[in-house]
């Protein structure tokens, strides 16, 4: 086995070839026979009653086959929450009912209330605009504190616009506060934590087959968790049973959250396939997306740190208030709870944590997980009240975080926030950082800027996140309705290659690559010899899919369980092949062999003995190669990092620019450097457009502002610098056999801390008193903050 | 989109003639106009394409020393010919991206007068005319407000005639998700005058900051201005830029503008 | 219904069409290369640019019967006779210049545009040519790399670590 082709090897991708000559196969690209089009109607208010909805003038247009409003959904489910939140005071969370279409109201701009289905795109368009719904504007509730304290509902039912009032850790709540009473120093902060639309390039699509002679179902969607939604649409929202139900993700084009959710659309077209018996396509324009896909972030902070009189962190307090939209998408409401609230001790050896959430429901479009989801929001509030502390007590910044680093012999470390981090070395990280980033240097550096007119800034953060979500054991406990395995087949094929199939999905992290790399490092065989098979309920296992950094962790781990599986029976037919029992049996580089003998045979004679079986000892051994395992570790792994940027800032109309960034991240094990490297990228670009670029903006009335990249500013090639990134730091999760901890989220979740720290240095160098600047940075917004 | 009828014309006067039939709409580009149709907000009937008029396509240098443009040249075209001055060869070179300026045509940009598009800038501070099928408008006499222009129904830009001044300057500050001008300055410098004209400004469209031309005809230097600012009131107030930004913006680019052509 | 011909890839090619028929819904659902994508509404993201007359443009801002006559080339036209990679695809492929794939074509095509009229473009000028391609995976970081690559230029200095 060479060793540059296993673990470790930075591996060309396999995947790409069908990529770069254009014969990917995203759900957009299928073409069904028979084939209808499926447009929506949404609302363009807030906030409105349905009166009414005729239909009649929609329904005689050209090739209109069926229109559908809500009314067709009253007697199906609702779209659910997967997690369970209770109140301080230990009520559970409101869940009012997300219906497949809007009924009774429209919550939000893009809300869905009818839909059309004709022979063309076109002529469901046309025929949409002649559904004449009678709707009442209400008054919109957008602003989450008054939203809290108002009297106008999103749902009037519920009678309050406050989904949950969330503490964590509760009983920590009087130490906390105490510690902050008694502290040499507190350092307070309120900052905003934008709202994000997470654009992945591919709009949302949905086609759904029906055939009437089975009474089955076939829905191709882009989706990065097929089983969930394949779940979600059995059990909750229109009964049929799962196994009628095939989803298929083929090709999907980027997801960061927004494609791990059931959405209506999916319902919609299912439902039509089956009352027309034809298939039944809808694509979103990317208008639609902006309205209809789950936004992310949208939280306003308020966030205390105490110190004592060396320094020494004593307690963060945080109390936070997050937008969950109109509607309960399926893991909002653990986003900004369990995924955010665990993660308020960073990597510091800080004794009191306490954290208090009110998720509030407003006429937004709803508000989930978006690439970090939750650990960005934490991230960014302690980054953000450590570098002002740093300043507010004069002292450096690397050198308060390093004092109250968690220290690599404290390791296992459970902190105030609940989490037991088990491995780390936050001090050998930064010093990558400070390698990368040539702190002796920055004075120099800011000397010419200054000399151009241009003010230089340094910005530094350190982060922590807890990845590979999963333990099902831990996460019931704090409300999940799901279990968070996964699992993977391993099909070995009669004439020795392999066929691996897996929960995990694809869309973009290189599964097709990677995965095969742990096979044949295992296996000793070639990885071209390994194909993955993925994004099909009707032929890979229960995986519960792609996000939270999860898919090496934890389906990683699930093949290497398979692959062992694999290897004991393999043993065995060797065994039967030498004639000696499996007990006596090494596998080795892809070759059985007897201890203590020169006897051997080759994985691929076992594999082709397992088929062929003619003198199977029967009772002992089945026939064939063919493992199934499920994987559920024990704990979440907790990638760290530390970053650096120095930014330019044009002191005349407040523009920013990027001058350099390093990210020196600890991943534990790497599988294939270069797909690392390139999910770090993403995710800086992710962060650096949430720190300078990227707001979604809604008006008071609810309109959606942002609306368009006309007016929602995407990230472009110049305006990021290239990248250093370093993962030299490598300490092995403990609680996975591959000792991975997963990066996919990493560079969303450090830099824009990173980047508002730099941009706040920068101007303290000009002397202008500013300690904080929402997010995004635009030029206005530090134009402002140096004018004021 | 609506579905219309496509017509192709190969002179102007076929073209004149198209454009007569009820709800007739000339296309450029269609850097804008395609993008307008798809959201609904243009139903036009018939659509008279104009790229397949070879007189309207072209730059070449006239007699006097000004510069003719067809109303059917593409960015990208002017931005890489050799007779353009430098202002508006950095202006063609930074409209939209690569693709958009393969398509897009300075006639449709003058016709549509977005108040945030780069042409009208120069064609107002170049004191340029635009010659139609019917008629020469000046630029001063052209561009009439947010989208808005002297072109009566069916009259389409068969040409621009930009003087050529002595040096000028295009400074453009982007609107980072359009990237059309946030505020946009084309300084021109002739022999006896300099002209400033901003486009993305202003609720009206594009306009001549007469005030720094007064000061920069008595003292050309980026100091003359130093005490002058443009209205607030009349400036446009968005999610990227609020009148008092913009206002400022506008000192800064002219600033910027004036080093640039000195 | 009218009719459009023009050649794509090399190849003569007819159908009918609606005067509000967008090059790109021309070729992804009558020409069935559905390897030219469509990710925005606004013509900003490039994910549908191809080549017409040897240029690039939007093919969801321009009708299919603008291109009546046209050359065009698609993504799926870019590889070598022998159906490899080309020195840009493998330059993408070699530099992990792709995630999700979405944006790719596109990528691809501006890429063959600027070396068609740069050969040796620098940084800035590559990240200022892709200006009208966004890509929401690579940062860019890894699709600038693979450009310079292509145009043999050293990208060591471009290098991760």
């Amino acid at each position: 086995m060479p060793k540059d082709s296993g673990i470790g090897a930075a591996i060309k991708r396999r995947e790409d070839a069908r990529f770069l000559l254009g014969s990917g196969r995203y759900s957009d690209d299928i073409t069904l026979l028979n084939q209808t089009h499926a447009i929506f109607v949404r609302s363009e208010v807030a906030n409105g009653e349905i009166n009414s909805i005729d239909t009649s003038e929609a329904e005689a247009m050209p090739g209109v086959l069926a229109v559908f409003t809500g009314e067709d959904f009253v007697d199906v489910g609702g779209n659910p929450a997967g997690w369970l939140i209770n109140s301080r005071n230990g009520d559970p969370m409101k869940e009012p009912k997300r219906p497949v279409l809007a009924h009774g109201k429209v919550r939000h701009v893009g809300d869905a209330y009818a839909a059309v289905i004709a022979e063309t795109e076109q002529q469901a368009r046309d025929a949409a605009e002649k559904i004449n719904a009678d709707i009442k504007e209400l008054p919109a509730v957008i602003d989450m504190a008054s939203a809290l304290s108002g009297k106008n509902f999103v749902h009037d039912e519920i009678g309050t616009n406050q989904c949950y009032d969330w503490g964590w850790i509760e009983d920590n709540r009087e130490a906390t506060d105490k510690a902050i009473k008694n502290a040499h120093h507190v350092t307070t902060l309120e900052l905003v934590n934008n709202r994000l639309v997470p654009n992945a390039m591919e709009p949302r699509c949905s086609i759904a087959d029906y055939n009437p002679a089975n009474d089955d179902y076939t829905l191709y969607t882009t989706s990065q968790n097929p089983h969930l939604t394949r779940l979600l649409i059995s059990a909750f929202v229109l009964g049929i049973p799962e196994n009628k139900l095939t989803v298929v993700s083929p090709d999907v084009g980027g997801g960061f959250g927004s494609k791990i959710y059931h959405y209506g659309e999916e319902a919609l077209v299912l439902a039509a396939a089956k009352r027309i018996k034809r298939p039944v396509r809808w694509t979103a324009t990317r208008s639609e997306s902006f309205m209809s896909d789950a936004h992310g972030r949208d939280h306003v902070t308020k966030i205390e740190l105490a110190l004592d009189k060396d320094n020494n962190f004593l307690a963060f307090r945080t109390e936070t208030m997050a937008n969950v939209g109109a509607y309960l998408s399926n893991f909002s409401t653990v986003t900004p709870t369990i995924l955010h609230g665990t993660l308020m001790a960073g990597n510091y050896a800080v004794p009191n944590v306490y954290v208090n959430v009110k998720t509030v429901f407003t006429n937004t479009a709803p508000v989930d997980a978006y690439r970090g989801a939750g650990r960005p929001e934490a991230t960014y509030s302690l980054e953000r009240v450590i570098d002002k502390a740093a300043t507010e007590l004069g002292v450096d910044p690397i050198k308060l975080r390093r004092q109250n680093f968690i220290k690599p012999d404290q390791f296992p470390y459970v902190t105030a926030a609940g989490l037991n981090y088990d491995v780390g070395d936050y001090d050998a990280i930064m010093d990558r950082l400070e390698h990368h980033a040539d702190l002796k240097g920055f004075a120099q550096r800011r000397k010419k800027s200054e000399a151009a007119g241009k003010l230089r800034g340094l910005g530094i953060n350190s982060y922590i996140e807890a990845c590979g979500i999963a333990p099902s054991n831990l996460i019931g406990t704090l409300g999940a309705r799901v279990g968070l395995y996964d699992a993977a087949t391993i099909r070995v094929n009669a004439t020795g290659n392999i066929s691996v199939m897996v929960g995990a999905h694809s869309h973009g992290q290189g599964h097709e690559t990677a995965f095969p790399q742990i096979v044949a490092d295992m296996l000793g065989v070639d990885p071209d010899n390994v194909e993955i098979v993925h994004g099909d309920t009707s032929k890979i296992p229960f995986g519960m899919g792609t996000y939270g950094s999860r898919s090496l962790a934890v389906c990683g781990s699930a093949i290497v369980r398979g692959v062992e599986k694999i290897i004991s029976k393999g043993k065995k037919i060797a065994a039967h092949m030498m004639e000696t029992t499996d007990d006596k049996v090494d596998f080795e580089e892809g070759v059985f062999s007897v201890k203590g003998t020169n006897k051997t045979v080759s994985f691929g004679d076992v594999a082709l003995k397992a088929y062929i079986p003619h003198d199977f000892p029967i009772e002992d051994i089945e026939p064939g190669l063919e493992e199934t395992a499920f994987y559920d570790p024990q704990n979440f792994t907790y990638p760290a990092g530390a970053y650096a940027c120095e930014v330019e800032v044009d002191p005349d109309t407040g523009q920013v620019t990027i001058e350099s960034f390093a990210a020196a991240d600890d991943f534990g094990n790497i599988i294939n450097p270069m797909i690392v490297e390139g999910q770090v990228h993403g995710g800086l670009a992710q962060g650096i457009g949430q720190a300078l670029l990227e707001g979604c903006t809604y008006n008071e009335d609810g309109q959606l502002i942002s609306a368009s990249y006309m007016d929602y500013t995407m990230p472009r090639a110049a305006d990021l610098p290239s990248f250093i990134v370093d993962h030299t730091v490598q300490t092995p999760s403990t609680d996975n056999p591959l000792g991975v901890k997963g990066c996919g989220e990493a560079g969303a979740i450090g830099s824009p801390p990173t980047v508002v720290n730099a941009v706040v240095d920068a101007l303290r160098s000009a002397n202008h008193n500013v300690t904080h600047i929402d997010m995004p940075l635009t030029p206005e917004r530090v134009w402002a903050a140096m004018n004021n | 989109m609506y579905n219309f009828e496509f017509k192709q014309p190969t002179t102007i006067s076929d073209a004149v003639n198209l454009l007569k039939s009820d709800e007739a709409q000339a296309l450029g580009g269609g850097q804008t106009l395609i993008p307008t149709m798809k959201q609904r907000l243009a139903s036009p009937s018939t659509l008279v394409s104009l790229t397949a008029i070879s007189e309207m396509k072209g730059i070449c240098k006239n007699d006097d020393g000004s510069i003719s443009i067809g109303g059917g040249t593409t960015h990208a075209e002017v931005a890489s010919h050799a007779d353009i001055f430098a202002g508006l060869k950095t202006l063609a070179e930074n409209i939209g991206d690569a693709a958009v300026r393969n398509r897009g045509t300075i006639g449709g940009s003058l016709a549509n007068n977005d108040p945030a598009a780069c042409y009208p800038a120069v064609a107002l501070s170049t004191g340029a005319t635009i010659v139609t099928n019917s008629r020469e408008i000046s630029a001063d006499d052209f561009f009439q407000g947010m989208f808005d222009t002297a072109l009566e129904e069916g009259e389409i830009i068969i040409s621009v005639r930009f003087p050529v001044p002595t040096s000028s300057s295009y400074q453009k500050f982007v609107q980072p998700a359009s990237r059309f001008a946030m505020v946009g300055v084309f300084l021109s410098k002739f022999a006896d005058e300099t002209k400033v004209a901003v486009t993305g400004a202003s609720e009206g469209g594009v306009f001549r900051w007469s005030e720094a031309e007064a000061a920069l005809n008595e003292n050309f230097s980026a100091d003359s201005i130093n005490n002058l600012s443009v209205d607030q009131n009349d400036m446009i107030s968005d999610i990227h830029a609020s009148k008092e930004y913009r206002a400022h913006l506008v000192k800064i680019m002219t600033q910027r503008a004036i080093k640039g052509a000195s | 219904m009218t009719e459009v011909t023009m050649t794509v890839n090399g190849k003569t090619v007819s159908g009918s069409v609606e005067g509000r028929t967008l090059l790109v819904e021309f070729i992804r659902n009558d020409l069935h290369l559905t390897g030219t994508h469509v990710g925005c509404d606004t013509s900003q993201c490039g994910a549908c640019a191809i080549h017409v007359n040897g240029k690039l443009v939007k093919a969801c801002t321009m009708f299919a019967l603008e291109a009546d006559g046209a050359e065009v080339s698609t993504i799926e036209g870019q590889a070598n006779d022998d159906g490899s990679l080309n020195v840009i695809q493998q330059a993408f492929k070699e530099h992990h210049g792709l995630q999700c794939g979405f944006c790719t074509p596109g990528m691809v095509m501006a890429a063959a545009d600027l070396l068609k009229t740069n050969s040796k473009p620098t940084e800035l000028e590559i990240r200022e040519h892709l200006e009208g391609n966004i890509c929401r995976c690579t940062g860019y970081h890894n699709i600038v790399k693979a450009i310079l690559a292509a145009s043999g230029q050293d990208v060591s200095n471009i290098a991760a670590e």
